[in-house]
């Protein structure tokens, strides 16, 4: 409440009311209409628009007078001229003069009188004033008379509030009005976070203050609504985003993902409302770093995947950093960046994307699954107000644009933005503390694995104190924590001078960050410490770690002459200095 | 909490709402010596209390509220009977 009232008061102090004229939008003139106090809202109101780029002035009538100002052409909203008018009526207001126990034909046509006016007041807006019409619908405020049964007391303000809001909504659908529901937001929020009696008594305010920055948003989001300016476009990320693990390292029976598993059940939820929100016209796309043979594995075999390949109109999977692959796919689909939404469990990814392309709406997912849902719906990225014959077809129309699009790539400025993320390489030998998580990783990394040597817990633990060999472990530490042991490299001496890798695996959750870079110099180090002159590197391929072919390559290793049939190996010189990324910090445990 | 410790605290919530990084609340103060401290933003120091006190006012009690004083001793009351 305090941030956006402050915002707001710098925002005024900049631009007091005039248009800066620099955004797509069309300015909002807006007039609030109520029966109460409603100013209290305005900053709210500015704050959400502004979000959405849009441009608010607001017109505020004075207490009660909102009749005279619609129906009377002197008046003084005549003269202001608005486009867009908010009737924010308070319940009491609508109300007014209901008596508990009167005859059930009395209270209909009290009903009606109310509806009739409110109606004949939205077309006065509308033809008089020639104004987009928001009415929000009546607070439930009013304390039960009966109870569970509340609508069998026809007369009770209870239930009659509950029928008005059922007739605004068919009145509204059929002359054209958009509603603000506020008796649904305090059914999920419960009542006393939109309205305190207090502060009605005090202050005539029905919405809580402390509720002003969500009541503006909801406003500005259907006023962007209006002006076709809702997201679009759902982009998800694949592991722990629409299941539980890492499809390339746990494979098809590891990933948690259906009936049985509460988590699993989770996260077939998220696909669930996804899978309806593509159904009224969301277009979905993924955004994955994988090879894209696995990642398309779970849409292709797994049972209990709710999502399907042509549910996704757009299918981006690659080792490339994800705001280049957002670009991509908003360019294949043909909708701008400002359209999109990015759905990631992973904050490095989610904090690229903002940082990258700020346009990109970019949730903070809860880390529960079970959550992602309903923290979807309630940001309102995707606000609508009418369904139309093309939103049920849309999915399919995106999905052939995009595949007659080429994709075309473009660099992101990743330097800056690595070195933003002030990471640091600690690094040892490996020891004992580690030993259960070494061993987990070495036998568990499929992809970003080198020769996918596998070792027992005993193996390993032989490593520790042989001087012919060279084991280490690596924790990456960044700005936004601690991302654990990501890399393990174990070199054997063959002869006086040549360190032999025999394993390097890294875990990809820190791919394209160049610690590759840093965990080579740390090995160049060590072998010439231990007075090595050269050190030989093989890839051995295996299903799932075509993405490190080229890893030794990419490193400055020159190809080794090979028989026939035999794995690529790679020397590097270690005489010729090793190239160390500047903002990874190493550090010696 | 002492009233040592509200009044500062308090303070800072003037100081952020009414935009006067300079105010040193004092227990006589009222709303008369402080022009920003209009009935409209009475609501929202009254809101922003009960929000960071964790505390809600008895509608009484705000009418009472006469100066910073009323107000420091009226917060460490609710604050002790938590």
């Amino acid at each position: 409440m305090m941030a956006t009232t402050k915002l707001d008061r710098q925002f005024m102090k900049l631009f007091k009311d005039e248009w800066p004229g620099q955004l797509q939008t069309t300015p909002v003139r807006l007039a609030v209409l109520g029966s109460s106090t409603v100013d209290h809202l305005f900053p709210g109101i500015r704050i959400g628009a502004l979000r959405r780029n849009l441009w608010v002035t607001i017109y505020k009538g004075d207490y009660g007078q909102y009749v005279q100002d619609i129906y009377d052409a002197g008046s003084a909203l005549h003269a202001w001229q608005p486009n867009t008018i908010l009737f924010a009526f308070d319940s009491r207001h609508l109300l007014g003069g209901y008596q508990v126990g009167e005859a059930a034909q009395a209270t209909e046509s009290r009903l009606n009188e109310t509806t009739e006016r409110i109606v004949h007041l939205w077309r006065a807006a509308r033809d008089k004033l020639g104004c987009q019409v928001i009415q929000q619908t009546a607070l439930p405020i009013y304390p039960r008379l009966f109870g569970e049964n509340e609508n069998r007391l026809a007369s009770s303000p209870a239930a009659l509030l509950d029928r008005l809001n059922e007739r605004l909504r068919v009145l509204a659908e059929k002359e054209g009005v958009t509603l603000l529901a506020m008796d649904h937001w305090a059914a999920q929020d419960g009542l006393s976070s939109w309205h305190d009696p207090a502060l009605w008594h005090r202050a005539k305010q029905e919405i809580h203050l402390a509720a002003m920055p969500m009541y503006g948003d909801i406003v500005g989001r259907v006023l962007a609504a209006l002006q076709g300016k809702s997201r679009k476009c759902l982009v998800l990320d694949l592991d722990n985003t629409l299941w539980g693990g890492v499809i390339g390292d746990d494979g098809l029976d590891g990933i948690v993902l259906g009936q049985g598993h509460a988590l699993g059940e989770a996260f077939c939820d998220f696909q669930r409302y996804a899978k309806d929100l593509a159904r009224r016209g969301v277009i979905l796309a993924v955004c994955s770093k994988n090879d894209e043979k696995n990642a398309l594995l779970p849409f292709e075999q797994h049972q209990d995947m709710v999502l399907k390949r042509e549910d996704i109109a757009c299918f981006s999977a690659s080792w490339g950093d994800k705001a280049t692959a957002i670009r991509s796919i908003a360019r294949q689909l043909n909708i701008g960046l400002d359209a999109l939404v990015f759905a990631d469990d992973n904050p490095f990814e989610r904090n690229i994307v903002r940082r990258e392309l700020p346009m990109v709406a970019v949730p903070e997912l809860p880390e529960d699954p079970a959550l992602f849902p309903a923290m979807i719906a309630r940001a309102g990225f995707f606000e609508s107000l009418a369904l139309t014959a093309e939103d049920m077809m849309r999915t399919r129309q995106y999905e052939d644009n995009s595949k007659r699009e080429a994709a075309r790539e473009q660099a992101t400025d990743m330097q800056s933005y690595l070195r933003s993320l002030e990471m640091t390489l600690h690094w040892s030998r490996f020891t004992q503390v580690d030993q259960a998580r070494v061993v987990q990783l070495i036998n568990k990394t499929n992809q970003f694995n080198l020769t996918t040597r596998r070792y027992s817990a005993n193996e390993v633990a032989n490593l520790l104190d042989d001087p012919a060999v060279v084991a280490l472990q690596m924790r990456l530490a960044d700005k936004f924590g601690d991302n654990g042991i990501i890399a393990i490299i174990i070199g054997y001496r063959t002869d006086e001078a040549t360190i032999d890798i025999d394993t390097w695996l890294m875990s990809c959750r820190v791919l394209g960050r160049q610690v590759e870079q840093a965990a080579l110099a740390i090995l160049a180090a060590e072998a010439r410490r231990m007075g090595a002159r050269r050190l030989v590197g093989r890839y051995r391929p295996t299903e799932k770690n075509g993405m490190v072919a080229e890893h030794y390559p990419r490193l400055g290793f020159a190809p080794l002459p090979g028989g026939a049939g035999t794995d690529p190996q790679f020397v590097l010189d270690l005489d010729a200095r090793c190239e160390v990324p500047n903002f990874i910090q190493i550090t010696e445990n | 909490m002492s009233e040592t410790e509200v009044m500062q605290q308090l303070n800072e919530i003037f100081r952020d709402l009414f935009e006067l990084p300079e105010l040193e609340l004092t227990p006589g103060m009222s709303a008369d010596d402080i022009d920003e401290w209009d009935s409209v933003n009475h609501v929202m120091l009254v809101v922003e209390i009960e929000r960071q006190f964790k505390i809600k006012f008895h509608t009484a009690e705000v009418e009472e509220m006469k100066n910073v004083g009323d107000l420091v001793r009226l917060i460490v009351a609710k604050c002790e009977a938590k």
